[in-house]
Parts: structure tokens; sequence; C-alpha cells
């Protein structure tokens, strides 16, 4: 039940290169916090910070109003699942879980110890395997054990670091909706590391994306994903990723290799002062087969046509690539931001998500609809993103945060009567 | 900053907790090797310690000149050429048994390899000589030879210390080659039997040059042993009919004879041989050192 | 894919032959020292009778002076030796493995180099000094040289099992609310306390092995260890051959040896292969 402040928080190691550069966050008590980031970014770095394994170069970090940069991990009173678990070999799943409550030596008794590890082994279902050793227990088991160990005592905050980056993905997904579970029903403020966008869009009620050790964004999911500040976190938010496009803006219209569109009154004004040279981002999904498309539809949509390069049918979606050729300058901010995303760029093309009705095939040539109103416009230089909406965004913090609230009181409400007076 | 002054801490504890060892390392090995180059410049006999004088590395030139340097130079080589070279072949089929045989059979083959391991060098030098020797020995029996002295003839000497060298030492190098033999990944070989190798073409083109390193590392460590043997030879023969080594050589004339002058200069010149095994493993097969250290 | 028959016995008899190859020697040692002074050179494997006079000999009889106190100097100093050669060597490994300072594979390079040293080297000057400072023909005068054969080994072992230790451990300890030294004691010790047994028992063989140094620097039964004793041994009378009581020594020292290579047969070939080559 905390809060947890970073002011200008600065991580540099011996050579001076800083890991960590002036993050700032502030993570309101029983919020759960995602920071996300592609290898490299400083997430771990920072959550290490946190925990108190790492020290913090410069900035300031409090825990409930108390400034906490000196003190040791233990009297920070956070609990941390690792990435690799880090359950303890020698000891039973009873004794781990039970760990931090002997290390707290006098405070609890005997009964009370085994009253809360079977309370934690129950609520995550481990009861069959409190005698067996970690060794012998499956990846989802040792996962559960971890987290076990971490909510059995009362801690401030939990602290996951890619928890969930060592399973497959059928079980990934099952624990994830685990840990959202849990997280609702206990109400304890969460930070959670990862470098997987659909787990950060899925559990977080914030999320902090991360570029290089400096921080992009620090907003609700939809916010990120319906307004990012920069081309950077459009293109992570989102699977398959946003599309790219190099455009002209000449003469009010936006020309690109498909062909061209003008954005609505409101929008097109944002980058009057802009380049001639501009990227615009549209999202697969906002693609649709122009066949498909209601002829009262067609109208207020823009076309694009291309040739189909290569389809894949999912069964509830038909992905459809078509590649173009880029100018040099707009090349070269695509293939940066691939590599800040840890991609490796093979070719310049658009993927469009459609109906799985559409007849489209591979070699065909195509007409794709989309709505100008969901096209983004960055710049390439700074990729900023041109046509941001701060009233929009303002209104999406406001809804998300009102969500969280509702959803916190529900869970603790049927919570408390599964769990039985756990605070 | 704070990042330097940890890492500041972090050395001062390093090398405080190595240092006790460190010492005594260097109490034990360095300070003797340089007395022993210092002593070995005079002609110092312990039991005459008055008339020790310089002498300019005149017992270099003596042990140089010495035919009977030459003849201990020359068994040493001998015993080490032949010790490791059935030693590296014996230990690779065991090795190869250890890792092929069925499961009911491998727990045991280990277990009973690492007996020879166990036993004192001394032991298995009597075990030995006692099965050779003239009145206590079941092999002349055996040969239909009864009367023939083992340890009457230079080559049957050899022989029989060779077979006790080898007998004690082949488990530990059997298991350093299973070691290396058993980070070749399986993937490998299947790889490799898809692709249409046979059993030999398998064992010349994949397994052994994967193993490389192992079977260098292996050799290097096994031939400084060889080259020192010393407690096989004391035990069966004495240095009789020709078989001394030169650590027997070192030994009798220091220890023994108590010529420390002559002893030291003797203990230089193994010294010598010793770093010049290593020099011409590491420089001229490019034994990998990083590897054995595991970093 | 079961094993066949065939196979079955094929890898039977392999392992059979190996079992020969290795027990062979340990059995002609029992054997002999199971001969009666009348039977030692009846030039057979076996013994005619079986006799006890050979034990009776090195424990009660003649040959009692010379090969208790030798018992009682090889096991001592032998574990003496190892106790602090593996306490050393655990303060060294940990360093090395879990600390970053410079020099430290300059350590690690100097054990390897102590190791492959000559003992004969060694030994000279060790016994001119010895006897000067009253050392020679002591069991201390045995323990410090007996360490640059088991530090060296002990140092490399450790540090191999070290590495392994996962030290994220600790810092999951520390975040569950123990003290840095709750940590070690919890944590650290339970996984670090097989390898460092492991290593006792490999640094206690190479101990127990030496006899260069054993029959170099001491002159008595106030120090010299079994195997340096052993070529001390005499008949029952000048002219008889001493093999029997030997071999009955021999024996009273080799089988604590093969009982904790039996025990520990695991133990013993992880430490000794990832002491040498990266296991």
């Amino acid at each position: 039940m905390s809060e947890i402040v970073l002011e200008h928080i600065v991580k540099k190691y011996g050579d001076g290169f800083p890991a960590v550069n002036d993050v700032s966050l502030t993570i309101a008590d029983g919020e759960f916090v995602i920071l996300v980031g592609p290898s490299g970014s400083g997430k771990s770095t920072l959550l290490r910070m946190i925990v108190g394994l790492e020290d913090i170069s410069d900035g300031s970090l409090s825990i409930d109003g108390k400034r906490v940069n000196d003190v040791a991990p233990r009297e920070r009173g956070l609990s941390m699942v690792f990435q690799n678990y880090a359950l303890y070999p020698h000891l039973t799943v009873y004794e781990n879980i039970a760990f931090p409550l002997r290390l707290a030596k006098g405070q609890f008794s005997d009964q009370e110890i085994d009253r809360r590890v079977n309370q934690a082994a129950q609520m995550l279902e481990l009861g069959e395997h409190l005698q067996r050793k970690p060794a012998n227990l499956s990846g989802g088991q040792r996962q559960r054990v971890a987290m076990g160990r971490a909510i059995v005592r009362d801690a401030k905050a939990f602290l996951f670091d890619e928890p969930l980056s060592n399973l497959d993905a059928k079980l990934r997904g099952q624990m994830r909706t685990e840990i959202s579970r849990m997280q609702r029903t206990l109400g304890t403020t969460t930070v959670y590391v990862t470098h997987d966008q659909t787990e950060a869009m899925t559990l977080g009620d914030k999320v902090a994306v991360l570029k290089r050790g400096v921080l992009q964004q620090y907003a609700s999911p939809k916010e990120l994903y319906d307004e990012p500040v920069n081309l950077f976190v459009a293109g992570f938010i989102g699977s398959p990723p946003m599309n790219f496009l190099p455009v002209q803006n000449r003469d009010g219209a936006l020309h690109s290799p498909f062909g061209s569109f003008s954005l609505p009154e409101g929008r097109a004004r944002a980058f009057d002062g802009a380049p001639e040279l501009l990227i615009a981002g549209i999202r697969p999904e906002h693609f649709r087969d122009w066949e498909l498309v209601e002829p009262e539809d067609q109208a207020r949509g823009a076309e694009f046509t291309a040739k189909v390069d290569v389809t894949e049918w999912l069964g509830h979606e038909l992905y459809v690539y078509l590649p173009f050729e880029a100018d040099a300058e707009v090349r070269e901010a695509l293939e940066e931001l691939d590599r800040d995303l840890d991609g490796e760029s093979l070719r310049t093309q658009i993927v469009a998500a459609l109906e799985p009705g559409s007849l489209v095939r591979e070699g065909d040539d195509m007409s794709l609809w989309f709505d100008p109103a969901n096209v983004m416009v960055f710049d390439p230089k700074t990729g900023d993103n041109l046509t941001r909406d701060p009233a929009n965004a303002r209104r999406l913090a406001e809804r998300s945060e009102q969500m969280r609230q509702r959803a916190l009181e529900r869970a603790q409400a049927e919570g408390a009567s599964v769990v039985g007076g756990k605070e | 900053m704070s990042a330097t002054d940890r890492a500041k801490s972090e050395a001062k504890l390093g090398w405080m907790l190595s240092a006790p060892a460190v010492i005594i390392l260097l109490a034990v090995t360095a300070y003797p090797i340089v007395q022993a180059i210092y002593f070995s410049l005079f002609n110092y006999r312990m039991t005459d310690p008055d008339n020790r004088s310089f002498n300019w590395g005149h017992n270099y030139i003596v042990i140089l000149s010495d035919p009977q340097w030459w003849q201990t130079l020359g068994v040493t080589v001998l015993i080490t050429v032949i010790t490791v070279a059935v030693e590296l072949v014996l230990g690779f089929a065991l090795a190869l048994v250890m890792i092929n045989a069925i499961r009911s059979v491998r727990p045991w083959v280990r277990t009973v390899i690492l007996i020879p391991y166990g036993i004192i060098t001394v032991v298995s030098a009597f075990a030995w000589k006692y099965a050779f020797d003239l009145p206590t020995g079941f092999v002349g029996t055996w040969t239909g030879n009864s009367d023939f002295d083992w340890f009457g003839h230079f080559g049957s000497s050899i022989v029989v210390i060779c077979l006790a060298e080898i007998w004690k030492t082949t488990p530990f190098i059997s298991l350093l080659l299973l070691s290396g033999l058993a980070q070749i990944p399986g993937d490998m070989l299947e790889a490799a039997t898809v692709d249409g190798a046979s059993w030999w073409q398998r064992m010349t083109k994949v397994i052994l040059p994967n193993m490389k390193a192992a079977i260098l590392v292996a050799l290097l460590f096994r031939t400084l042993d060889a080259f020192r043997v010393f407690d096989s030879v004391f035990v069966m023969t004495s240095g009789a009919q020709d078989t001394a080594t030169v650590s027997f050589l070192a030994y009798d004339q220091s220890i023994s004879q108590l010529q420390v002058g002559m002893g030291s200069a003797l203990s230089v010149m193994l010294f010598l041989c010793v770093a010049i095994i290593c020099f011409i493993f590491i420089k001229g097969f490019k034994v990998d050192l990083g590897q054995v250290r595991g970093d | 894919m079961k094993a066949n028959p065939k196979k079955t016995i094929l890898w039977v008899i392999v392992g059979l032959l190996i079992a020969v190859y290795a027990l062979f020697p340990i059995v002609w040692i029992v054997s002999l020292s199971m001969k009666s002074a009348s039977d030692i050179a009846n030039r057979h494997f076996w013994p005619t009778n079986i006799s006890w006079e050979n034990y009776q000999l090195i424990f009660t009889g003649d040959a009692h002076d010379l090969f208790i106190p030798a018992l009682i100097n090889s096991i001592g100093i032998c574990l003496i030796s190892t106790l602090v050669a593996v306490v050393l060597a655990t303060l060294t490994a940990y360093a090395v493995a879990r600390l970053d300072f410079p020099g430290k594979s300059l350590i690690l390079t100097m054990a390897l180099g102590v190791s492959i040293f000559p003992v004969i080297s060694l030994v000279t000057p060790l016994f001119n000094v010895w006897s000067k400072i009253g050392l020679y023909d002591t069991w201390l005068g045995l323990i410090i040289p007996y360490l640059s054969l088991t530090l060296p080994i002990s140092i490399w072992t450790l540090a191999a099992f070290f590495r392994q230790i996962p030290w994220e451990l600790e810092q999951a300890a520390q975040v569950d609310g123990a003290t840095p030294f709750q940590a070690f004691r919890k944590v650290i010790v339970p996984l670090a306390s097989p390898g460092v047994f492991t290593t006792a028992i490999i640094a206690f063989f190479i101990a127990w092995n030496d006899f260069l140094y054993g029959i170099s620097l001491t002159s008595t039964s106030a120090a010299r260890p079994v195997p340096a004793a052993l070529s001390f041994f005499t008949g029952a009378s000048q002219f008889e051959e001493p093999a029997g009581a030997i071999a009955a020594a021999a024996i009273v020292v080799t089988i604590p040896v093969i009982i904790i290579v039996l025990l520990f047969q695991r133990q013993i070939v992880s430490g000794l292969t990832s002491g040498a080559v990266k296991g």
C-alpha cells in the first residue's frame, strides 16, 4: 500500500554512460505500472534501483514520501519476482515461500507463518507441491512459487522483472491473467518490467515507455495507442506494428507512394510549419478492403492502390503485405526506428489487417480503404507526433483512472470474501 | 563517484580475501625456486658448509657435459612419451565406453574407473613391483618364464614402470576427455549421421576436432605430470639399470648425497624443462588456458 | 529402442574387463597381504592359505613402531593441510568468482603455475631452509609444503564451483529482508558447501598421495607419513622380504580411500573435471 515517486533518476556506470537518464515517474498507491522498452532501454536497471539492488547515481526515490535512496533493500519493504525466479534450490517450496517471514525474526509465530504460506499456496494453487524442491517443478510452478514468496508478507509494493519471459506462449497468457487477478485482489502497488508490448498493454494501468534510458511517454495503454507522443512509441505499441509511409506535404494534401489523401481540417493545421517530407503512420487494422466497404462510407475515406506481395490468412484476419520504395531520408529514419525497436530492417512495406472475407490474393492489384482521421503524421527528424491531440489524451487519462478505481473496488470487494480478511 | 568507490572497495576486498593463499603460494614456490637458483651457482655440500664457494655456473657446465644427465633426460622423455601416448588412447577408449555404455553398466564403470585414481602412487608402484619382482611375482609363472628378472634389465624395468604409471593415471585423463566428449552436442552428431558420415568419419571429422581443446589440456597436464615421474622409479628400481629419471637424479644429489649446489642446479634444470614443455604447448599447440580456467 | 540382449551382454563384458583392469592390482595387493612369510614367494597370484600375520606384524608386531606413528602422521598432516587449504582457497575462490578486481586472473594463472611446478625443484631448497630453522622432520615442515600441492587445485576447483552458484539468490534474499550475513549463511553456504566438501576430498587425496616431500623432509617417525614409511619396512628378519608387511600397510591406507571414492564418486568426478576443464 504505497506510493512510489521517482524524481530525475539517473544511473551512470563506470564509463559515464547513462543507462537511465533523468526519469521521473509517480506510481500511485495500488497502481499497476509497466516499464516497457526494447533491450538496453534501462527498464530493468530502473526496477533494480527502486528495489535497491543498484545504486542511484542522481535524483531521488521516495516511498510513501520518505526518501529511500540510501536505504538497504531489506529495509525498503518491497518484494520482487526475478526473471529467473531466484528460488532457493536447497529449500522446499514451503520454505521458499516462508523465507521472508522467517527472516523477520520474532515477528511471526510458527502458526502465523503456516497460515500465511498456506494462504499464498492456496491462492496460487501450489498446495500439493509444498514439500517439493524447486528443481522438480515445471516452469509455471516455479513462477508461482516466486510469486508466492513475493506476496506472503505485506510488502509495500511488488516488483516484477520480466517474470514471464522464460515461459512458453500459452503459459505466458495464463500467468498474465493470474498476475492481473492477484494484483487487483491484493490492491498492492506493482511495478512490472517487460519488453513485450502485449504484456504492457494487457496488464498495466499505466505504461512507461523507455528508450535508451530516457522516458518517452508515461500514460494509460489506450492513450499510448491512440495518442503516442512520437514515432518510437507509435511503432512500439501495437501488433502488428504501425505502418510508416513517407509522404510529401504539398498543396494541402499528403502524397504517398500508394496515392494521395488529405487529413480532416483540424488535424492538417498541426503541421503548417513542418518540413515538406513527413512520415505518415497508419495502423494495420485501420485499413479495409475497398471492395467490402459500404458505398456510403467509401466516399469519406481515402484510397491506396498497390500490388499484393504476400498474404497471410489467420482465420479471424487476413494480413496483406505491400512493398514500396522509400526516399533515402525517410528510409534512414525508419531503419533507425527499427534498430531502436530491436528489429531488423528487411524491406519497406505496409501491412494491412483485413476482414477474413476479403478475396485478395498474392499478386493481385488491390485497393485499400482507410479513414484519414486515423492517420498520424510524424516529423522524420525529431520523431514528434504532429497530430497528437492533448485534449483527447487528457480525456483518455481521466477515463482510465476512473476505470482503474472501479476495477480495484470491485476486485477487492470480491477478493475479500474469497481470501478472507487479507489486507 | 560512488561507482568508482564501490569498484575500489571491491578490489580491496578481493585482494584481502586472496592475500593469504597468494602469500603462501609465493612462500612455498617463488622463494624456494629463487633460493635454488642462488645455491645452484655455488659449489656447496651440506656436510661441508665452510667450503661453500661461488663457482660461476660451473655446476651447469658439469651437468650439460655429463652423459649421465643426458641419459636420465632420455629415460624421462621415454617414459613420458610412452605413458602419455598409451594413456591418451586408452583414456579416450574408456571415455567412449563411459559415454556410450548402456544405462545399467555406465554408473559402475564410472565408479570402478575412479579407484586407481584414489590409490597412492607408491602403493601402486609396490603392487606392480611385487607382481613382477623375483621372489614374490606371479607374472613369471603366468608367462612361463619364472626365472626372468624383470628388474635386471633396462627395457623390462621401463615396461613395468610405465605399466604402473599408466594404470594409475589413465582414469584421470579419461575423465578429462569424458567431460570434453560430453560437451559435443548430440544433435551435431545426429546432423553428421544424417549427412552420411560413417562412425569413423564422425569420430575424425566431428568429435576429435571439437575435442581438440580438451585433448590438448589433458595432454599438457599429463605430460607435465609424467615428466616429473619419481615415486615409481624410487620404489621399483631406485635408479638401477640406468632407469634414473631427472627427478630421481636431483633427489639423489641433494637429499641422499647432500650436494646442495649440484642438486639445486638439477632442480633448476628440471624446472626449465617443465617450463619449456609448457611453452611448447601454449605457443606451439595453442592450448587455450582461458578454456582451462573456465572463463 | 530397448537395448537388445546381445548388446547388453557385450556391454557387460566390456564393463567386466574395465573392472578387472581397475581392480586387478588392488586384489593382488590384498592377496599378497594375506600370504604368510613362508608363502610369500609362492610365485602364484593367490595365497596357499589365508594368513593374518602381516596385519598382526604392522599393528602389534615388529613393524608396529614404524607403521602406527606413520599412520597418525599421515592422517594428522593431511587433515590439517586439507583444512587450511580449503579455508584459504574458499576465500580466494570467492573473491575470484564473485568480485571484480585487477589481478584476479593473475591469481588463477599463478595457482596453475604452482600446480605444474616440479616438486623436486622445491624440495631441495626447502630441505636446506627447514634444516636451518628447525622445521625438518616436523608436522609443520610437511604441512606448509603440502599447501603447495593442495592450494592450487583447491582454488581452481572451488572457483569453478562458485561460478555456478546463482548469485542472484543473494540479491533475492536481500529483497526478502535478509541482512548480508543472513543471505550468506542461509542461502550461499548451503549452496556452496557441496563444492567445498568435494574440494576437500580431492585436496586430501593429493596430500595423502605425496611421497617426495614425505621422504625428503623427514628422517624419523616424528613426522614421516605412510607412503614414505613403506619404503623403510623390513622383513621379520634381515633377509626376509618385507613384501607382506608392506602389502598389509598399503591395504590399510587404501581401503578408506576406496570407500570415499565409492561414496562420493559423483562429486569427485565433477570436481576433478570442473577444476581442469570447464565442465
